[in-house]
């Protein structure tokens, strides 16, 4: 094809030399001459003004361009300066908003981001392939002891014992990939803590399902995963920044993996239901060996998920938390209210300390993910009064509750549950003094809001630390019972 | 003259596809064309023909294809070329374009002649 169009044809005497002068003057325009850099520069800024058009993709943006430049050509032709030409041509363009409207109405499938992973690009098929090997290792993991007499059924104390090995050392590997982070220096910073780790929970003489297993069990996850932020941050884990991004990863990564769990679980039952129907019983298979093995290897895909997709979607985390901030807020005010008016001292029972610690912990949750997505340069706004009195009300409910425990301690005995439970209140409630006071400072405009940012991420290796204590130290300490 | 945007609108898909069977060709040829048809009153916002020309295509009407015209440095551009669905399409719309300029054409024959142009300013 060598003629543009029609038109062309149709006309000779008025077009072809047009259609010849565009063909010659594009690249005079792109070349560099006194006009064009302007001119040029005029172009880039209405591209980049229609680049953020959800409704307008790449290649509608090169045929209108494309449009934009035969039109200014023409002008040009016709004797107008560039400028003036490039002015005409995005009046007759039509504007942005109009323009992007009518591309909404004719591709409205654009204005929902896809969450398929587009399957062109050639690098993400390589960076896929290399994630199914990961989350095959992770699958694989949970059934290799079964080759050495292990079972799911019987040894459920090792399995729970070893499980966040399991899943989290192939989920640091693939991090280790990704962020081409050196395998000198990835064993370095990784193996010791993984090794001993394994060699803890497996060579501790436990009583059997006694206190301190169960605490290990708990707080193993919370170390590894901690680590595991070394391995996504490439090695660079000192830094706030990647701190940060660990913290959105993991609120990210949370919620991908429920949801693949939901999927999954369709997919379990109706596997069962479909074969008895059928006369055959699946269910052994379904539990050992599709449950099991996609419990584990979801967890590197859905890390591969929020990687993939941490430009393309909003970030679910903090939607939640704006959701459920103003209902935490208000339960917590409440419940406030509830204990002064009745004036009932808190019914002193041994599960309180760990509700409490829970409650603490998702308002860490709720205050960490509204940082997590705030812009730093936001001014104080409602948003952050209810925050504030989300932090300030838990705060001061945990006082309450730990004067009543402290009036009582004598009562309490130091069993390895309450002291881990006292720890956590105590790690908790001491990220959150600080926090609710450098809120204040922001609430009245004397710090900037990164500060609280930095306090969060520098924090963190308390909790690694912490956890670390109760899964190494605790079973010596408290005789294995 | 001024052209009621729903007349445009109907008319657009027809004009288009009726462009195509004159062959393959691109955006703004498409437009200069039209322009030149109506005599340059028919005057469309430029970006608008875009959409249209999409949903052609996603219809199934036309097949658009990335070329770089001869021409040693030209800049390549999308050409549509219209599809047998769209050729029946169009002779479908014909038929139904001629029905109703042809109730028209006896309506206005009827009528006094229709007022010159030149009166009607612009």
């Amino acid at each position: 094809m060598t003629t543009a169009g029609p038109g062309e044809r149709k006309t000779p005497e008025h077009e072809t030399p047009e259609h010849e002068a565009l063909d010659r003057e594009t690249p005079e325009l792109e070349a560099p001459n006194h006009e064009a850099p302007e001119l040029e520069a005029l172009i880039a800024r209405w591209r980049a003004r229609l680049e953020q058009q959800p409704a307008v993709d790449a290649t509608d943006l090169d045929e209108l361009e494309g449009h934009l430049r035969d039109r200014i050509a023409d002008l040009g032709e016709a004797g107008l300066a560039p400028d003036e030409a490039f002015l005409i041509a995005v009046k007759r363009m039509g504007s942005v908003d109009d323009l992007s409207s009518e591309f909404a109405q004719e591709h409205s499938e654009r204005l929902w981001k896809r969450l398929a992973p587009e399957p062109a690009a050639e690098p993400a098929t390589h960076g896929f392939l290399v994630m199914i090997g990961f989350a095959c290792l992770a699958a694989a993991a949970v059934k290799v002891p079964e080759i050495f007499g292990a079972s799911l059924v019987d040894d459920g104390e090792f399995y729970a014992r070893n499980l966040s090995l399991f899943a989290l050392v192939p989920l640091a590997g693939y991090f280790v990939w990704r962020r081409g982070l050196p395998a000198a220096r990835a064993l370095r910073l990784l193996a010791a803590p993984f090794i001993a780790a394994a060699v803890v929970v497996n060579v501790y003489p436990f009583e059997d399902g006694s206190d301190t297993e169960v605490l290990a069990v708990l707080h193993l996850p919370i170390a590894l995963w901690l680590l595991v932020g070394v391995a996504y941050a490439g090695g660079d884990w000192r830094s706030s920044r990647r701190r940060m991004d660990y913290v959105r990863f993991s609120g990210e990564w949370f919620v991908y993996y429920v949801l693949i769990a939901l999927g999954g679980g369709v997919l379990a039952s109706l596997t069962q239901v479909a074969f008895s129907a059928i006369g055959i019983d699946a269910g052994e298979f379904v539990s050992s060996w599709v449950l099991a093995c996609g419990a584990l290897g979801a967890v590197v895909v859905a890390s591969w998920l929020v990687e993939a997709k941490q430009s393309v979607i909003e970030n679910m985390a903090p939607v939640l938390t704006r959701l459920f901030t103003p209902l935490f807020a208000a339960m917590l005010v409440a419940l406030l209210g509830a204990m002064v008016w009745t004036r009932r001292g808190i019914d002193f029972d041994r599960d309180i300390l760990i509700v409490f610690d829970l409650v603490l912990a998702l308002v860490l949750g709720l205050l960490l993910y509204a940082i997590s997505a705030r812009d730093p340069r936001q001014p104080y706004g409602p948003f952050d009064l209810l925050q504030l009195v989300l932090v300030v009300s838990a705060l001061v409910a945990d006082a309450v509750m730990l004067a009543a425990v402290a009036s009582r301690v004598s009562d309490l005995g130091l069993t390895p549950n309450r002291v881990a439970a006292l720890g956590e209140n105590v790690v908790l409630l001491a990220n959150l003094s600080v926090s609710a006071w450098l809120y204040l400072g922001f609430a009245r405009g004397r710090r900037p809001i990164a500060s609280l940012e930095r306090w969060q991420t520098a924090y963190a290796p308390v909790y690694a630390v912490w956890a670390a204590v109760v899964v190494v130290a605790f079973p010596p300490l408290f005789g294995f019972a | 003259m001024h052209i009621p945007k729903d007349l445009v609108a109907a008319s657009a898909t027809p004009l288009v596809l009726g462009i195509l069977t004159e062959g393959e060709s691109y955006g703004y040829a498409i437009l200069k064309r039209v322009n030149e048809l109506s005599g340059g009153e028919l005057q469309w916002t430029d970006g608008m023909l875009y959409p249209l020309l999409h949903r052609l295509e996603r219809l199934g009407y036309a097949e658009a294809a990335w070329k770089v015209p001869a021409g040693s440095r030209a800049r390549r551009r999308k050409y549509y070329r219209i599809t047998e669905p769209g050729r029946r399409a169009l002779s479908e719309q014909r038929r139904q374009w001629a029905v109703i300029t042809g109730a028209l054409g006896d309506l206005w024959h009827e009528m006094s002649p229709p007022p010159s142009p030149a009166l009607q300013g612009s």
